[in-house]
């Protein structure tokens, strides 16, 4: 296994367009790093250059101190599953995760023992006798995770490899990766615009916008400190709740005055707003839908509370999300199922005023949270 | 009632259907059939008008009047050859060159491609006179290599495997790259196993084409030991009159190679002639 270094990445083409810019990261042996965000953001563009099938326009690229720019694909010992998993459709399950032993001309019997290895644990005993096209897309999947394995190399990349998958199977096969991860104790990136994958299987979390790393940070602190709005509302679902505010101080209070709402905040919140120089400025009031409750199931210590007509009532079994409207801004409550509230049903919100962030509404970075 | 009316309908239909494709063969192989029994026949009834459908009496000995007017081992042997060597030629080189018109990139691709669309839209003729003037000026007339040069590469088999080629998603060779290949064994382990159906199609295809040509071998080699099966047998066609019974048996003989071939490879021809549209 390695560490891997990204120093100052860039990626630009011909025509002017840069996909990726000044991207770094640091990736320690074994973590488990993943590259998230919307289409288009630079995540899987960033991920080829690390496998080597893009060129690095700009920037240094290190596995184990060794700069990897200019080295071919085959030559940097990484394995890759993709998307559409690419496995050779001529091979059968045996030849597929035997092809890269065979090219590198390891001897037969160590072949066939590496192949038989992966095949237990990936449970595809029985399936090495088959082409892919007579496979499910699930095994399929653990084919090409078996075709990585079995090379054992310094650095597993994982470009969605979920993504095809029905929405069960791909609960199973994030729990059989994380396993995997555990048990080959293997450094892996793994991208995917999926935000549940990442905060379930992540050690660290690396959200991208327009080619730009917007935050790298474990899955507790994107969701609990995220460093702007843009994260704030990617990470976490249904997303965070913002409300366009104003920032109010009466001796050592301050408050958050949204429409005919004041919502108090926490000395310490207060105080990061006025060292700011926020005092009377324009701010977006931040708060997740799991500390906006009704009034019967809160727990919330310091409370604040709105008014509000619930225009949807979703149930989703175990909890409900009751959507109303806030100053014309709509907000979601993520509350218990056994709410009594209803469409149309008038009801006193409360938000947990010690959950709320603060962001500055012209840079979009975080104030307070 | 409304049913059986529908019913009706749809054996007319059905009937209708089977009508028009029964005639549709008729005409097909009619030329064939005229072909099979004049061969059969002497020289005045192939010439009678009305003509007789059968032969009043089957004789074989435009067989061998054909077989003797023709040295038809030399003829099946250069066939043979030709057709080999332009679907080896034509499916390796087209490969190679689909390949990379398809998967890599290199300066001026589009350029190249663009001349490789206009040699296929030119006619060939036009190409003749240069082909048969290097030839000539190399001392390479009379060869088998004189018939097989102007099939060395195919702009359509370039054409038609770069479609094949461009089918085939990225993922699969950059797969092959960090399982550790290279260009070239990507392309043999990989790549060329994927596009075999489209190869089989294409040698279906230029093997059709060779084993038809007329005009080119009919120039490049004008000993009759060198000819083809096709130019061999346009010498039997005299300036005056022609002994159509002994033509018709010479294109017999002719045809063994063919339907040898194709008894062989029948799955492959009917593919190909469809992937191809090539008749």
């Amino acid at each position: 296994m390695a560490s891997l270094s990204l120093k100052n990445i860039w990626k630009r083409y011909p025509n002017g367009y840069e996909a990726v810019k000044d991207f770094n990261l640091e990736i320690e042996d074994k973590e488990f790093i993943i590259f998230v965000g919307p289409s288009g953001c630079g995540k899987s563009t960033t991920l080829r250059m690390v496998a080597g099938l893009e060129s690095i326009s700009d920037g240094e690229f290190k596995i184990d101190g060794q700069l990897m720019n200019d080295v071919e694909p085959k030559d940097r010992d990484i394995a890759m599953v993709f998307q559409s998993y690419a496995l050779y459709p001529h091979m059968t399950v045996y030849d597929n995760m035997a092809f890269g032993l065979k090219i590198k001309k390891t001897p037969k019997d160590e072949i066939d023992k590496k192949v038989r290895e992966a095949a237990k644990i990936l449970d595809l005993e029985k399936l090495l006798d088959r082409k892919p096209r007579a496979l499910s897309g699930g095994q399929r999947q653990r084919v090409a995770m078996g075709r990585a394995i079995v090379r054992n190399p310094k650095v597993f990349l994982m470009d969605e490899p979920l993504s095809n998958l029905d929405a069960k199977l791909r609960v199973q096969m994030r729990t059989e990766i994380s396993k995997l991860h555990q048990r080959l104790g293997a450094t892996i990136i793994y991208v995917t615009h999926d935000q549940t994958e990442a905060m379930t299987l992540g050690t660290r979390i690396v959200v991208m916008k327009d080619g730009v790393v917007q935050q790298i940070a474990s899955p507790q602190t994107l969701y609990n400190e995220p460093d702007n709005l843009f994260v704030a509302g990617f990470i976490g679902s249904p997303q965070m709740n913002f409300v366009d505010a104003v920032c109010e101080v009466e001796g050592q209070d301050v408050y958050l005055k949204a429409g005919d709402y004041r919502v108090p905040l926490s000395p310490e919140k207060g105080k990061k707003l006025i060292d700011g120089g926020y005092k009377g400025k324009e701010v977006i009031m931040g708060i997740r839908p799991e500390d906006v409750s009704d009034p019967a199931s809160t727990r919330a210590k310091n409370q604040a509370v709105v008014k509000g007509t619930v225009n949807v009532y979703e149930l989703l079994g175990a909890e409900v999300y009751l959507y109303f409207d806030m100053c014309g801004t709509q907000m979601t409550a993520r509350v218990n199922s056994s709410t009594t509230a209803r469409e149309n049903d008038v009801v006193d919100f409360v938000l947990d005023t010690d959950k709320i962030h603060v962001f500055d509404k012209e840079t979009e970075k975080a104030i307070a949270h | 009632m409304k049913s059986n009316s529908l019913e009706r309908n749809q054996k007319l239909r059905t009937a209708g259907t089977y009508l028009f494709f029964i005639i549709g063969s008729i005409i097909m192989i009619f030329p064939f059939i005229w072909m099979l029994l004049t061969s059969f026949k002497t020289v005045a009834e192939s010439m009678q008008i009305p003509p007789d459908f059968f032969p009043a009496q089957w004789i074989i000995d435009n067989f061998k009047d054909a077989m003797a007017s023709l040295p038809f081992g030399a003829l099946y042997k250069n066939t043979i050859l030709l057709i080999f060597w332009r679907v080896v030629c034509a499916v390796a080189f087209s490969s190679m060159a689909g390949y990379a018109f398809a998967k890599l990139n290199f300066k001026g691709k589009n350029l190249l491609f663009s001349l490789v669309l206009v040699q296929m839209m030119l006619p060939s003729q036009i190409f003749i006179t240069p082909q048969y003037q290097m030839l000539a000026k190399l001392g390479l007339t009379n060869t088998i290599f004189a018939l097989v040069f102007p099939g060395l590469v195919s702009a359509f088999g370039t054409f038609f495997l770069r479609q094949a080629y461009m089918g085939i998603p990225d993922e699969i060779s950059e797969a092959a790259y960090l399982d550790g290949c290279n260009q070239w064994q990507t392309f043999v382990k990989v790549m060329v196993p994927l596009t075999t159906s489209s190869m089989a199609a294409l040698a279906v295809f230029t093997a059709v084409f060779a084993y038809g040509d007329l005009m080119w071998p009919l120039i490049a080699n004008t000993d009759l030991k060198m000819m083809t099966l096709s130019s061999g047998l346009a010498t039997l066609r005299g300036q005056f009159n022609t002994n159509f019974p002994v033509m018709m048996a010479g294109s017999l003989l002719a045809m063994i190679p063919m339907v040898v071939l194709y008894l062989f490879f029948q799955k492959q021809f009917i593919e190909g002639v469809a992937m191809t549209g090539g008749k």
